[in-house]
């Protein structure tokens, strides 16, 4: 199947071009990331037509060789990231959009090197395979959150990257123990693992690693930082893809039988709802937007995390399918609310949510975007948060699992509450706005933004193509 | 083609929202003629539809969204009821919130939203099943906040957070309880009889607390108490959105819901069965009550109008909790007759507010010889919603009253006759002073109002007068509810 | 028997001591350090368990895990010092 090979060989090439030459980065960055749109279509047309698929690069079988495995999960995976990735370029390419102090060209081969790793990463059939996309995509995105060159910043990326590696440690460790009890690092060596307490250690180890890099509860304490101090194309990236494939990684895992183990499982659930919690206080008590946004992260992830905790494996899909609907959610509403901060704050010339109220400034296309964005993240309806969590909650009521049911009716109102402090200040007007109150240009980020925000909300009533798509999952 | 008629219906408004929002400010008359004619075309639209169901047809087109889990638009004669209603209001507050905004800032905004507002309760009106009507049910919310704060006063700030957190908390309680239903039942359509009626013994307790739930999610909507505390304190809104609000959209909405709700998702029988049909009467005629005491004591005039609805409205909600079929067509016939009197008042109301400055009762001297036409129209709807015969407010009345007679419950009639002295006690003063008292020496000069403020109130007066004169017409609110009740019932 | 056990109890103590100097030290340098040492104290933990004591035979893949690490731990090690230099660097701004 050559759309696997080309979606993961194209970026890293262009990666390559692109940090060879300033000159061609925007052009090359943005054809390239057009193309892996279009490639990543073609794939989720494949798997839809002809089901899961597994290639073998360049022809080699295993043990040696590499092998990609696209199945439904994969598709909507890498569709996913290529949607974000499309509107994140487009915002990317204005000229006007401050990115980066030192060098305005860095953006497009760490972007690059990103979208290569993420695509690999989402093919990978085996531990170890996962384990070394995992490096490259940590580096390019500690690479995108020092963009800025601020010392903030600077700061932000240096406990990013020793956070991602004691995670990326702790996974080798895992996996390596894995190999020890099971003999291979085949993903389809997980169940037997769940058998002996090495190979149960190794899972432990593994989803703790995970849980550092998809910042869920309490290891989370480096991400806010990084994700609100980065550039705001670097932060729609981190926040809405990169925290994604941690928790990919733990769903492939959790599929195939990794987190029957229920200690494990109440684990995830249990921290999921402590991010809730403490993410949502943090986002009540945010003085920056940029802030409020990370911390809304947090608790998003912690929701995600619930699901797949309180998921029982591969043999009952509602609630693994829940989970996934809340991330593509989450992707593009997270996606657009950092695209649409940037304008904002690139209007305003400051981020402080007190100071939204700006009288000679009206509300522009930007924060319309945040507010529709807003809508998804809650998940009020029709947006694809509000059918994520539907079956979530209604999977839930089937198990008579009525405490899971209040917590994430607790996150919701938590989220409602925290979003609704931006918000109305987006629907300020009349008297209190100055009469010769200027309204801001339209910029190309404004486009990305809505965009994004819009394909949030109309991917609700769109759910049944992931659906489709998920129910071709190997497990 | 036939089977998109609601998708059209839908449209009209859904389509024409994000366009009016990306329209520049200064666009008046492309805005104005893209949502006028928008609403004349929906109206058309509806006619077409009613016909069509009267006569027989089905409608139905849907999508599926997840497994098990479908959006579905219909039209039956209920849903005409409440489209009739709808359109044909909407038609005519929108001539009159042009007239009214005229040269107001954020005026793009404030149609965008009035669109996507109409096209919620078209949405609402057209479900075909509660996952369709939760879907549009809590769009609504969302349509009507920016309304609400459209004046962007720190009053009108907070009244909109007052109006968000009883909205999305009535939204959740909605949610939840839909959640829970689709869990124990599957796909829960709307079915005429109710689809519930042969749920195994062992679900008596969840559907019971299921009931609350939707019940208390729509309530809010509907202003039960002691769930109405938004609906006063969203007055602050411009005179279009409260005659929007009150008497269309967000308050029969939740009227509408606990229809839906009694008739075809439960059915009669099983809420009878669950012992569920006297709570809610009992609710229902406490908030009748209630709202009326409260009304007595508002000097506000629009203040005075919100706890009338918040009274007239479980009006609606009494007939349906009856469980009488006289009483149904009452309650039904409501939906639309006070639909029409309270939107008559809001409009006569904005107007006194517009020329004269007028926003208090003990403001109201001499109106009737200043602004005659608007007093009368005034006049009309308030002594509708009295019940004087041959207006409006009397047939439902009348109605209600029969049913209650007929399920052996006669305090139903001293709970009308209590309600109508308390009617009269907070409409005639006004009347009184508007038409008996001298207008003050003081009095504000006139500020011009055009004829798109002047018309639309007077439209609405006369069809409170032909909905009581013509009630057995065939096409008249109350032959509509017959057929409907016919259908519930039989 | 006895010598696997001391490299598996050596690596798990270095591997807890650094975890520990990482969650309490704020210090740029110090952190890095404590990244190194966990890096070491995993890689003996690997090369241990891939040693066979009955056969006297080694494992080439926990070898190739080791490796691996230590390959990443550099590149990781410079970037960080690159960034704490620069962070340095930029505190006299």
């Amino acid at each position: 199947m050559t759309e696997a090979s080309l979606i993961v060989s194209l970026p890293l090439l262009a990666a390559v071009v692109t940090a060879a030459s300033a000159r061609v980065a925007r052009p090359v960055g943005l054809i390239a990331t057009a193309a892996n749109a279009a490639l990543a279509i073609l794939l989720a047309r494949r798997v839809l037509a002809e089901g899961a698929q597994v290639t073998h690069l360049g022809g080699w079988e295993a043990p040696l060789g590499i092998a990609f495995e696209t199945d439904g999960l994969a598709a909507v995976m890498i569709l996913m990231a290529a949607i974000v990735g499309v509107a994140v370029a487009v915002q990317a390419s204005d000229d006007r959009t401050p990115r980066s102090a030192t060098d305005p060209g860095a953006f497009w081969p760490l972007w690059l090197a990103t979208l290569g790793a993420m695509n690999a990463l989402f093919l990978s059939a085996d531990l170890f395979n996962l384990y070394v996309t995992f490096e490259i995509l940590g580096l390019a995105a500690v690479g995108l959150t020092a963009l800025t060159g601020t010392r903030r910043a600077l700061r932000a990326a240096f406990d990013y990257l020793s956070a991602g590696l004691a995670g990326s440690l702790l996974l080798l460790l895992g996996v390596a123990l894995a190999y020890a009890a099971a003999g291979q690092v085949d993903l389809s060596v997980v169940p037997a693992l769940t058998e002996s307490a090495q190979g149960r250690i190794s899972l432990a180890l593994i989803f703790a690693g995970l849980a550092v890099k998809a910042a869920l509860f309490p290891l989370h304490f480096w991400m806010p930082a990084a994700h609100s101090s980065a550039a705001p194309v670097a932060s729609a990236l981190l926040s809405a893809l990169v925290v994604k494939a941690a928790i990919y990684v733990a769903l492939r895992l959790s599929l195939d039988g990794g987190i029957g183990a229920e200690p494990l499982r109440v684990a995830m659930a249990a921290a999921g709802a402590g991010a809730m919690l403490w993410g949502s206080w943090h986002a009540l008590r945010a003085d920056r937007l940029k802030l409020l946004v990370a911390h809304s992260t947090v608790a998003q992830v912690g929701l995600i995390s619930l699901a797949l905790g309180v998921a029982p494996g591969a043999a009952d899909s509602t609630l693994w399918h829940a989970a996934v609907l809340l991330m593509l959610s989450h992707a593009f509403a997270k996606a657009a609310m950092f695209l649409a901060v940037g304008r904002i704050a690139e209007e305003l010339g400051h981020d402080r949510i007190s100071g939204l109220n700006r009288e000679e400034l009206r509300p522009g296309a930007a924060e319309f975007a945040f507010a529709v964005a807003a809508v998804s993240l809650i998940g009020l309806p029709p947006t694809a948060g509000f059918v994520g969590k539907w079956v979530l909650i209604e999977g839930l009521i089937d198990r008579d699992a009525w405490i899971w049911v209040a917590l994430v009716f607790a996150g919701t109102v938590l989220s409602a509450a925290y979003l609704s402090r931006v918000v109305s200040r987006c629907l300020r007007g009349g008297p209190h706005v100055a009469p010769g109150a200027r309204r801001p240009q339209w910029r190309a980020g404004d486009v990305a933004a809505l965009g994004l925000a819009v394909s949030a909300l109309l991917l609700g009533l769109g759910s049944a193509l992931p659906f489709a798509l998920l129910e071709i999952t190997v497990t | 083609m036939s089977d998109l008629l609601p998708l059209a219906i839908l449209l009209t408004s859904l389509g024409v929202a994000p366009v009016i929002l990306a329209l520049p400010d200064h666009w008046s008359r492309l805005r104005t003629a893209l949502n006028l004619g928008a609403a004349t075309i929906k109206v058309a639209l509806v006619a077409w539809l009613s016909m069509a169901v009267a006569s027989g047809a089905d409608f139905g087109v849907g999508i599926a969204i997840a497994p098990g889990l479908s959006l579905e638009l219909q039209a039956d004669a209920l849903s005409v009821l409440f489209l009739a209603l709808s359109s044909v209001l909407w038609l005519l507050t929108t001539i009159y919130a042009v007239g009214y905004l005229e040269g107001g800032t954020d005026r793009s905004r404030f149609f965008g939203f009035f669109s996507l507002c109409v096209a919620s309760t078209v949405g609402i009106a057209m479900a075909g099943n509660l996952f369709t009507f939760l879907v549009f049910f809590e769009l609504l919310t969302l349509a009507t906040w920016p309304l609400v704060v459209h004046r962007g006063s720190a009053e009108a700030h907070r009244a909109g957070r007052i109006y968000l957190i009883y909205t999305l908390g009535g939204g959740l309680a909605l949610t939840l309880g839909t959640i829970w239903l689709y869990a124990l039942a599957g796909d829960v359509p709307f079915t005429p009889r109710g689809v519930l009626g042969d749920l195994p013994e062992t679900h008596r307790a969840s559907v019971t607390a299921i009931f609350v739930l939707l019940i208390a999610g729509v309530g809010v909507k509907a202003a039960l108490v002691p769930l109405h505390g938004w609906l006063p304190v969203s007055m602050v809104a411009p005179a279009p959105v409260s005659a929007l609000l009150h008497a269309v959209a967000v308050v029969k909405s939740g009227a509408y819901g606990i229809m839906r709700i009694v008739y075809d998702v439960y059915g009669v029988d099983t809420v009878q069965a669950l012992g569920l049909a006297l709570p809610l009467a009992a609710l229902a005629a406490l908030t009748i009550l209630w709202g009326s005491i409260r009304a007595l004591r508002q000097d506000d005039l629009k203040k005075r109008l919100a706890y009338s609805t918040v009274s007239q409205v479980s009006y609606i909600t009494l007939g349906v909790a009856l469980i009488s079929p006289l009483a149904a067509i009452g309650g039904l016939a409501h939906l639309i007759h006070q639909g029409i009197m309270k939107i008559t008042l809001f409009l006569a109301a904005g107007n006194f507010a517009e020329a004269r400055g007028v926003k208090t009762v003990s403001a109201m001297d001499g109106m009737g010889r200043l602004m005659p036409g608007t007093t009368l129209a005034f006049t009309i709807g308030a002594l509708g919603m009295i019940g004087i015969p041959p207006l409006a407010g009397f047939v439902s009345k009348w109605y209600l009253g029969a049913g209650g007679l007929d399920v052996g419950q006669p305090a139903v009639i001293a709970l009308l006759a209590g309600s109508s002295l308390l009617n009269a006690a907070y409409f005639l003063p006004i009347l009184q002073r508007a038409w008996f008292r001298p207008p003050p020496e003081d009095v504000v000069p006139k500020r011009g109002i055009g004829w798109m403020l002047v018309a639309p109130p007077a439209v609405t007066a006369a069809l409170v007068v032909a909905a009581g004169l013509l009630a057995n017409a065939p096409f008249s609110p109350l032959g509509w509810t017959r057929f409907i009740v016919s259908l519930e019932y039989l | 028997m006895t010598t696997d056990l001391v490299y598996h109890v050596a690596g798990a103590g270095l591997t807890g001591l650094a975890l520990w100097r990482l969650a309490t030290c704020r210090d740029a340098l110090r952190r890095i350090m404590a990244l190194n040492v966990l890096a070491i104290g995993i890689a003996m933990v690997l090369l241990a368990s891939g040693f066979d004591a009955a056969t006297g035979r080694t494992d080439p893949v926990p070898q190739a895990f080791a490796l691996t690490g230590i390959v990443v731990l550099v590149s990781v090690t410079a970037a960080l010092l690159a960034l704490a230099e620069r962070i340095g660097g930029r505190s006299n701004d």
